[in-house]
């Protein structure tokens, strides 16, 4: 029996190509992040304590995270360590997903670390460098590490020119390291370009993430599954069938307290040229060739490239203002008397936008994409409106009711598909009328699926670029909205819709235009 | 809501099912599989409990079959089938129903579960204890797509593990198994930190715990090396090693909680590796319904393949300090005599294996056998 096993070899020790212990049909085996740390920039803020240190918790939690994972934070205010560890914890046990559990806060615990300065301060960088060489030794990151720039694009040039300096982007041999961005990814074609000359100056195109964190949403990468693992939708995911795609992304709270930023960019900037685009993307596209990074943004950008805007943008866009009304039962302030907003202000919090396709998929096939704030509630959601059927062979009155036939992605919140049909009213009557079926996450699967930043946070670690924005995808999406945004300077102002409805008369109108309207969401 | 039927049939039952969701406004659309639990009124509880807990993650209609054959004869004689029917929020998502089985009934339990099995959708059923010898060929083993049975609570674990490697059939699953997911991935996830080739493996573990075993069969099949069994007094899995030439990749969990994972030319670093609810475990079976090649292949490796240690009497119990290991590296690879001399016992059959699991046991003093 002994000699069922391999003679030890001599020698040098040879390189082992594949991990004997893992096999592809082993799939009990979870994909754990290799050696690694993740550097956040901005700690403090509150997209860092609501999203990124509970995803961190949770994905400890999970196992996904390696042994010796190391979360450093970089702020301005003065810390030690341990207020950091402090401020984690408090942040994970207030928003964390899983259970608190304190053996895996011991884990993550041994590796914080916290360095103090500003983005200009050469000492911190410095000493950021050595947090990171001892990490190295202490925890055994292998000089693995991911820099999390949570601030504002402004500060972008600054942090990734000193990473530079120091020589924290460059790789020791046989490890990486990785810049993270936020969007906005600038705020027009020009923008986005220099800051994408920035970043990759220091950084390798391959490894720059950008989080657009929709696109971690399951729901998301459903929309994929839906369209490319079944045989009942495809046939009909076309021109021939299809009257029209809705896209809409609605909230219900206003701008807070993001004056500063808000103002000036607008819902269009903000919503539609990242999350809406890629939403009408993934819809849109054609197979791709696998799933390998490269084979899907091949696609994404084919379609982003056939993107045709309307000839008259007066009549096929529309942007608005929240003005002062009731919305859920709470009065609520309009956005011109918002603080710090200028009562002079044409930011839009409302966009409504046509576009097309020009393939031979989707010529013809008006895309609408939809965002505000202040509206009805907050959902988003995909709906392809089907044509009506070429011909009913029941009397007028038996289909009155009877809608287009619709398949609406639910994105958030209620994640799921809902499929609406006509059906006969039980009765002696013939009548029809339009139903749903509908299909729910939390019905069918788990009660609590995985945060689209725990998904976002293990990718980056573990090197999969397939759910983050390329650059090329960021510029394209600027072309399609740049001449929306200059035609919006120069004509008129945003139409004003009181809070808590589903905006402004105007993008009925502009539906109307078509024969078509909204679905209320 | 509760409702209780008495001397009752399924298709009574069905029909309760379906006005007990209209009347809550639901529908069975969202239940992904179907979860029977065979077991008896000792384990009823626990098991529903566990269950009720995964189909948070798994929606599904629960049936438990509770047999109760009756002892008198006249017992015996009245055939009975009573339901007890739950739904609502208090059972988890989805449904259960508990049925009991009276008289001769108790040995036509399909007959009753068939009707109630939720359309089109898979069929798992779980022996929480006295698992049937033959799953697949157990009528109603024969109707699910997963069979999960637990090792541990057999009268002989070890031996056990024979018994399931001789009647595997596609489908099969144990939670001894599933207890050492954890292990596994952290290991694996070493071995991609440290790609070394591995010379042999020691694993250290609790006797009477069926998991240590599979682990250890697991890493001879895909390591293909030498593994030594060594019986620690647990909890559960106490530690592992992985021999490469220059030195030794371990994984050390003295209290079945918080880990420590050593290699060469990297600090030590410490892993959560807690052992698992019964909930956890069966939610993870529910989540891959498919056949699991690498268990087969792992408990279809006779446990003959795993050695005792080689400087047994060095071992008394888990050791914290892990120096220790290089020499008895020395001593398994400088002592062929030791290897020779393991190959009679080797050819031992089942019967034989049993002996050996008890010898094992006898070095250690039994510890309570829940999980890994």
């Amino acid at each position: 029996m002994s000699n069922d096993y391999p003679e030890v070899e001599q020698g040098d020790p040879p390189l082992v190509p594949e991990n004997p212990l893992r096999d592809p049909a082993d799939r009990r085996l979870p994909r754990i992040a290799g050696p690694s740390g993740l550097v956040i920039f901005g700690v403090t803020g509150d997209l860092s304590r609501k999203k990124l240190m509970p995803a961190i918790y949770d994905l400890a939690n999970r196992g996904l995270l390696p042994p010796g994972f190391s979360l450093v934070g970089f702020a301005r205010r003065e810390w030690e360590d341990e207020d950091f560890a402090k401020e984690v914890h408090d942040a994970v046990k207030e928003h964390a997903r899983t259970p608190f559990r304190e053996e895996v806060w011991q884990q993550l615990a041994k590796g914080m670390r916290f360095v103090q300065g500003t983005f200009d301060d050469d000492e911190a960088f410095e000493t950021l460098r050595k947090t990171i060489a001892e990490l190295d030794e202490e925890q055994g990151t292998g000089g693995n590490f991911a820099f999390y720039l949570s601030v504002p694009p402004k500060f972008f040039p600054n942090v990734v020119q000193q990473l530079k300096k120091h020589g924290l982007a460059d790789p020791p041999q046989g490890s990486w390291r990785r810049a993270v961005i936020e969007k906005p990814f600038g705020h027009d074609l020009a923008s986005a370009q220099e800051l994408n000359k920035v970043v990759h100056e220091v950084f390798p195109r391959d490894e720059v993430f950008r989080i657009d964190h929709y696109l971690g949403k399951e729901t998301v990468q459903n929309i994929l599954a839906l369209r490319f693992a079944n045989t009942m939708f495809e046939p009909i995911w076309n021109r021939s069938y299809v009257d029209h795609v809705q896209i809409t992304m609605a909230e219900d709270i206003g701008i807070g307290g993001r004056a500063g930023y808000y103002d000036g960019i607008g819902s269009a900037r903000d919503v539609i040229q990242n999350h809406l685009l890629q939403l009408m993307a993934l819809t849109a596209i054609e197979e791709p060739a696998s799933f390998h990074p490269k084979a899907l943004v091949a696609e994404k950008l084919k379609v982003l490239s056939a993107v045709k805007l309307p000839d008259d943008l007066g009549k096929h866009t529309v942007r608005g203002q929240y003005a002062t009304g009731w919305q859920g039962g709470e009065e609520v302030l309009g956005y011109l008397d918002e603080d710090g907003i200028d009562p002079e202000s044409k930011t839009d919090t409302f966009a409504a936008i046509k576009l097309e396709i020009n393939n031979r998929r989707w010529a013809g096939v008006p895309f609408y994409l939809r965002t505000g704030k202040r509206l009805g509630r907050r959902v988003t959601e995909i709906a392809v409106v089907f044509q009506r059927a070429p011909y009913l062979p029941f009397d007028s009155y038996a289909t009155e009711e009877l809608g287009q036939n619709a398949l609406v992605i639910r994105v958030q919140p209620d994640e799921g598909v809902t499929v609406r049909f006509g059906s006969k009213v039980p009765g002696t009557s013939f009548e029809v009328r339009d139903v749903t079926m509908d299909f729910a996450y939390g019905e069918s699967f788990t009660e609590s699926s995985p945060e689209a930043y725990e998904r976002l946070i293990l990718d980056v670690l573990l090197g999969d670029a397939n759910l983050f924005p390329r650059h090329q995808e960021v510029e394209l999406s600027w072309e399609i909205l740049d001449p929306i945004e200059k035609y919006w300077d120069t004509h008129g102002k945003p139409a004003q819709y009181p809070s808590g409805t589903w905006g402004p008369a105007e993008a009925d109108e502009m539906l109307a235009r078509d024969g078509r309207s909204w679905r209320r969401p | 809501m509760k409702i209780d039927l008495t001397d009752t049939t399924s298709s009574k039952i069905n029909a309760a099912l379906m006005n007990a969701r209209r009347a809550g406004g639901a529908t069975a659309a969202g239940m992904v599989l179907t979860l029977v639990i065979v077991t008896d009124e000792g384990s009823a509880y626990d098991a529903l409990k566990a269950a009720n807990d995964a189909s948070r993650e798994h929606p599904s209609r629960i049936l438990a079959v509770i047999k109760r054959a009756g002892r008198s004869p006249r017992a015996r004689a009245e055939t009975r089938l009573d339901a007890e029917i739950l739904v609502g929020a208090d059972v988890g998502s989805g449904e259960t129903v508990v049925l009991r089985m009276h008289g001769e009934l108790a040995a036509h339990a399909q007959s009753v579960v068939l009707p109630l099995l939720l359309p089109d959708a898979p069929v798992v059923v779980w022996w929480p204890e006295n698992s049937p010898q033959h799953p697949a060929q157990d009528p109603l083993g024969a109707i699910a797509q997963r069979r999960i049975t637990d090792a541990v609570t057999a009268e002989s674990p070890v031996g056990q593990l024979a018994q399931r490697a001789a009647s595997y059939t596609p489908g099969d699953t144990d939670l001894a198994w599933t207890r050492i997911t954890g292990w596994r991935s952290m290991l694996a996830a070493a071995l991609d930190q440290y790609p070394a080739k591995i010379t042999s493996a020691v694993v250290e573990g609790e006797s009477y715990n069926p998991s240590v075993e599979l682990l250890g069969l697991w890493l001879t099949t895909r390591l293909h090396v030498p593994v030594e069994r060594v019986v620690t007094g647990g909890p559960g899995i106490t530690s592992v090693t992985l021999r490469t030439k220059d030195g030794a990749i371990t994984l050390d969990r003295p209290d079945g909680l918080m880990g420590t994972l050593s290699m060469p030319g990297a600090p030590d670093r410490q892993v959560a590796l807690k052992r698992r609810e019964t909930s956890e475990l069966i939610a993870e079976e529910l989540r891959r319904l498919d056949p699991d090649d690498i268990y087969a292949a792992a408990v279809r490796t006779p446990v003959e393949r795993l050695r005792e240690p080689a400087a047994a009497q060095a071992h008394p119990g888990p050791d914290p300090d892990p120096e220790p290991a290089p020499v008895v590296v020395e001593a398994s690879v400088a002592n062929p005599a030791r290897v020779t001399a393991k190959v009679p016992a080797a050819k031992k059959t089942v019967a034989g294996k049993t002996e050996a699991g008890k010898t094992a046991a006898k070095k250690a003093a039994p510890r309570k056998r829940s999980g890994s």
